[in-house]
């Protein structure tokens, strides 16, 4: 087997779709076995914005993933629920034999209020999912990379909101904000381990969380039903670069970069796959 | 899924493609070290190099610097990797110069979709010249030779209206001034290197319509001639202090050139289409200790 992580092991959450299932598939196609875990369940509050993923979702990631010849675990599990995610670390570990690349992917995003508006249920749900969901899941898997002594790399999805702050946007920023922090404390504390922790922070990226009618309004608040092409010219505003958004390939190209050892002493960094969005 | 994976590596029965086949790359400072290793890690991936050095010592410039010999070294390796270079000495602080060696880059290759702009020098510790001397010089090669490297090769990016990757070669010492001790030596590498990633923001802001991308990269203590010279050796010995503000957090003293030139070949390619304006460490974790 060749490739840039021929022989490791990943574990990626809210793998079942958009960015989690394009990362899998690019470390599998690169070699990589997969420990794959998604709610696969829409979020009450986050559903007036888009539909969850589902398990036919999940099951469709393991059947590309295998169609790689690669294996994969894949386990129904809530990064809210850290017993659930530690058990899915160790039945995967168990398994592929090992653990070298963590993606804490799981996120969420509800927008359209300013943050003094917010119901104390929708701040709940973002927090509990993309801060304390992405602690959870370093919390399962960093003693397993200590332990196994082989060093390792932890990419930490954060966003443009995890560096600038985004108006009506306030729960998500903060808890993008949040895993900066993470990722901060947490390269320090690894790296005498040769444990590397990075972020990284794509503008928009063609998915389901933003390709619906409501995140389009986020830009075109006072356009009824807004056209896709409407919503491109809108989010190209945003980027430096002249393209609306980025493909889920170009933050999994990131995550690869991260996730091999092509970057063996790169850690602590904010990496932006952004389009130069935070240049403006 | 084969529109998921069009940016990945691919093979087409057995032969692997490289990630920049077609593709022509200028470097400065290509005689060693850290430009040569990204001469022939972009060139094993399928481009063609243009590359200058200066091949000749500055006085300021505690250790030596590159050779005529050691330029046609960098040659002699990328034809062996079955790649076309043309090489030249000259000093990135001539701006007709390095206009003369595009011209010629551009007439032998047509176009140039990539630049590493690499030439820097690092004089702390000189007793031999002045702080006066060692700032200028510093700030000459380091930064205005970064701009003039710029202004010669980005017109022709954007009148070919093509896109392209720009990567400038700062440091640690762009992202903090640890160390720092009030000579010339150290604060003018200090002051070019953060200036270095100046240049790279208001370049990547001005160049982001043209789909031409910058970013900086910043490495810690490289295992090269330029960090592991007998002055240097010599000089961690009379002072270990300085030898200790260098420590990395992760346990490594050098990193070595490839892995710098990974990190160039991955923002050089399309892997990295979508990435600008980003500082990105190759540092072992220096700049979090």
């Amino acid at each position: 087997m060749t490739g840039r992580v021929a022989g490791k092991v990943a574990f990626i959450t809210g793998a079942a779709r958009g960015q989690g299932r394009s990362h899998a598939l690019r470390l599998a196609e690169e070699g990589a076995d997969i420990i794959a875990i998604d709610l696969c369940e829409s979020v009450p509050n986050v559903s007036r914005f888009y539909p969850g993923a589902t398990y036919d979702d999940l099951a469709e990631t393991v059947r590309l993933v295998e169609s790689l010849d690669r294996r994969i675990v894949a386990t129904k599990a809530d990064v809210r629920d850290l017993a659930a995610v530690e058990a899915a670390v160790r039945e995967g570990m168990a398994t592929l034999g090992r653990l070298d690349i963590v993606v804490a992917n799981a996120g969420i995003f509800m927008f359209g209020e300013e943050t003094h508006r917010v119901s104390e249920a929708d701040w709940k749900d973002v927090i509990d999912i993309n801060l304390t969901g992405v602690w959870h899941t370093a919390k399962s898997v960093v003693p397993h990379l200590i332990e196994q002594g082989s060093g390792g790399s932890i990419i930490l999805t954060s966003s443009t909101a995890g560096i600038k702050g985004t108006p009506n946007a306030g729960p998500y920023t903060a808890s993008k904000h949040g895993v900066v922090g993470l990722m901060k404390s947490m390269a320090r504390e690894l790296a005498i381990h040769s444990i590397r922790v990075n972020t990284i922070h794509p503008t928009g990226v063609a998915t389901p969380m933003i390709l619906n009618e409501r995140a389009f309004n986020l830009f075109l608040p006072d356009v009824d039903h807004p056209t896709l092409a409407q919503a491109a010219e809108a989010f190209t505003s945003v980027n430096s670069l002249p393209i609306p958004w980025v493909e889920s390939i170009d933050v999994s190209n990131a995550v690869l970069f991260l996730a091999s050892d092509e970057s063996r002493y790169v850690t602590g960094l904010q990496f932006k796959v952004d389009g130069g969005s935070t240049l403006k | 899924m084969s529109g998921q994976c069009a940016l990945g590596r691919e093979a087409e029965e057995g032969v692997a493609v490289g990630k920049l086949d077609g593709k022509v790359a200028l470097i400065t400072g290509g005689a060693r070290g850290q430009g040569r290793s990204h001469a022939l890690r972009l060139a094993g991936e399928g481009a063609d190099i243009v590359t200058v050095d200066i091949c000749r010592q500055i006085a300021s410039v505690p250790y030596p610097m590159a050779s005529s010999e050691d330029l046609a070294e960098t040659v002699r390796e990328v034809e062996a990797l079955d790649r076309r270079i043309v090489a030249r000495e000259a000093d990135v602080r001539d701006s007709s110069a390095l206009a003369d060696v595009v011209a010629q880059g551009l007439a032998e290759f047509g176009h140039i979709d990539i630049l590493v702009a690499n030439a820097g020098i690092f004089c702390f510790g000189n007793k031999d010249a002045s702080d006066d001397e060692m700032f200028r010089d510093t700030v000459e090669v380091n930064l205005v030779g970064t701009w003039n490297t710029l202004h010669a090769v980005t017109p022709h990016m954007i009148e070919r209206g093509q896109g392209g990757s720009v990567i400038l070669t700062s440091s640690t010492q762009g992202l903090t001034g640890r160390g720092g001790d009030g000579t010339g030596g150290a604060a003018g590498y200090t002051a070019s290197k953060h200036g270095v990633v100046g240049l790279m923001r208001s370049f990547a802001a001005h160049l982001a319509p043209h789909m031409i991308r910058v970013n900086s990269v910043h490495p810690t203590g490289v295992d090269t001639p330029l960090v592991n010279n007998d002055f240097t050796v010599k000089l961690m010995e009379e002072r270990p202090e300085i030898a200790d503000m260098g420590v990395n957090l992760m346990p490594v003293d050098l990193v070595e050139p490839i892995d710098v030139s990974n990190a160039v070949l991955w923002l050089a390619s399309d892997e990295s289409r979508y990435v600008t304006g980003v500082t990105l460490p190759v540092d072992a974790g220096f700049t979090i200790r």
